[in-house]
């Protein structure tokens, strides 16, 4: 039933998505001026733009667009549609309906991000996979715990600077796991160098997935 | 009177910490010296900060399951009394590490961490600040409260055992078991615990309990 539930609500998100192409092609766009001006900023100096901040730059941009990406996925909605959701769905199948759908969207982004950044800025990666699947577990791990801030800040009046002072500092333990495992990808280091911070990184998303769950219906009834 | 022990023994406690903790002898060890008694007065703020934040989130989930005026306003006073204690904590460490480290920020994890801590409670208050109806307010300010403890509980019991570090008990430096065999430190150290953390939850009741009757006056008025 809750399965069922959930596989209609993505699917109504992708369909409402893909009929309102402005959002993700703006998504997109974003991306790509973000990168770019990234570019344009240390392209003159190249030589200063050194592994470490390459890293901790593309992690950045990667926390930007996702706070950007996802803080709508609770304002697009209006006052009536979401009454009508009230009354027909189940609160645990809208979270992790939007979970799964926020992820989504979110792996689309950090690969299209990954790979302008890596064709304009060079890409020195040692163990492509590896760099791959931390980007995996980012996307995962940004999407749960922003949809979760993103529902409760939609609440609020001002909600664009509420969902920055929010989540930040949410999600700066899972930032600061990424970029040291991404660090270790990219330097091609030993797979098993990085077991720790998949664990803890996993660990994470699993508490926040499970608190998410529990929680949402009380915001919901609102 | 029966009723007020516990604040009799705050207070006694307290005074035994700070006379006993300044004039006591304490083990004498390199860089440390003297400062070691800042035992007494910095860590017991992190003991306090985690008990009375835990008592905020308590007070949080009792409001969701139960909606009363009481639950939310324990859970604020104690979440500010949590930040008192988080900032002081703060601000000893950030003193004893100009001693002994020879910077009072030197981009260590556990700074870090506890910064990052006080971070997510200053986002709660600004998250309570924007609501202006009162239960509307409350629920979500609930919500946030206990998201973030979620959240904290990684940040402080997890990274900082992951990284090296220059505190003591991480990276090879010695913890408080180490240098503390001869049982001097723990004398003072566990009444200061105990001392501090009922100063602290003495402050979250008074402070609630003022809360609650300006509420109900604003109502009768």
């Amino acid at each position: 039933m809750l399965f069922k539930e959930i596989l209609y609500l993505i699917q109504k998100d992708l369909v409402l998505e893909w009929r309102q192409k402005y959002a993700l092609n703006g998504m997109l766009l974003y991306v790509g001026s973000v990168v770019f001006v990234c570019y344009l900023s240390f392209g003159m100096r190249s030589n200063i733009l050194v592994a470490p901040v390459w890293n901790a730059m593309l992690w950045i941009i990667l926390l930007f667009v996702s706070v950007n990406a996802i803080a709508k996925s609770f304002m697009q909605e209006n006052r009536g549609r979401l009454l009508y959701f009230y009354s027909i769905v189940s609160p645990q199948g809208i979270i992790l309906a939007k979970i799964i759908y926020n992820t989504m969207l979110m792996l689309l982004l950090a690969v299209i991000c990954f790979v302008f950044y890596g064709f304009v800025l060079g890409n020195p990666v040692q163990d492509v996979p590896m760099f791959l699947l931390s980007i995996l577990l980012g996307a995962v791990g940004f999407s749960t715990s922003l949809t979760m801030i993103s529902s409760i800040a939609s609440k609020a009046a001002n909600s664009s600077t509420l969902m920055a002072v929010l989540s930040f500092p949410v999600i700066v333990p899972m930032l600061l796991m990424l970029i040291k495992m991404s660090k270790n990808a990219m330097d091609g280091l030993d797979r098993s160098a990085s077991l720790d911070e998949l664990l803890t990184l996993l660990a994470i998303n699993m508490i926040v997935v499970t608190v998410s769950y529990i929680l949402f219906p009380y915001l919901w009834r609102s | 009177m029966k009723k007020n022990w516990w604040k009799i023994l705050a207070v006694v406690l307290l005074v035994y910490t700070v006379v006993a903790g300044m004039l006591t002898e304490v083990p004498r060890l390199a860089i440390l010296n003297e400062t070691i008694r800042n035992l007494y007065f910095h860590v017991p703020m992190w003991f306090g900060m985690i008990l009375i934040l835990l008592v905020s989130v308590i007070y949080s989930i009792k409001y969701l399951r139960n909606p009363t005026i009481k639950s939310d306003v324990i859970a604020h006073e104690a979440a500010k009394v949590g930040i008192l204690f988080g900032v002081l904590g703060i601000v000893t460490g950030m003193e004893w590490a100009k001693f002994t480290w020879g910077e009072y920020w030197s981009n260590d994890p556990k700074q870090n961490g506890a910064a990052i801590g006080l971070l997510i409670y200053f986002a709660y208050l600004v998250l309570r600040s924007s609501f202006s109806e009162q239960q509307q307010r409350a629920r979500i300010s609930a919500v946030y409260n206990i998201f973030a403890f979620a959240a904290l509980i990684p940040l402080l019991f997890i990274l900082p055992r992951l990284t090296d570090s220059l505190h003591p008990g991480n990276g090879g430096n010695p913890g408080f078991n180490t240098y503390d065999l001869d049982s001097r430190l723990r004398m003072v150290f566990y009444p200061a615990v105990i001392g501090w953390t009922l100063l602290g939850i003495w402050m979250v009741n008074v402070k609630s309990r003022l809360e609650i009757l300006r509420q109900r006056l604003y109502e009768t008025v």
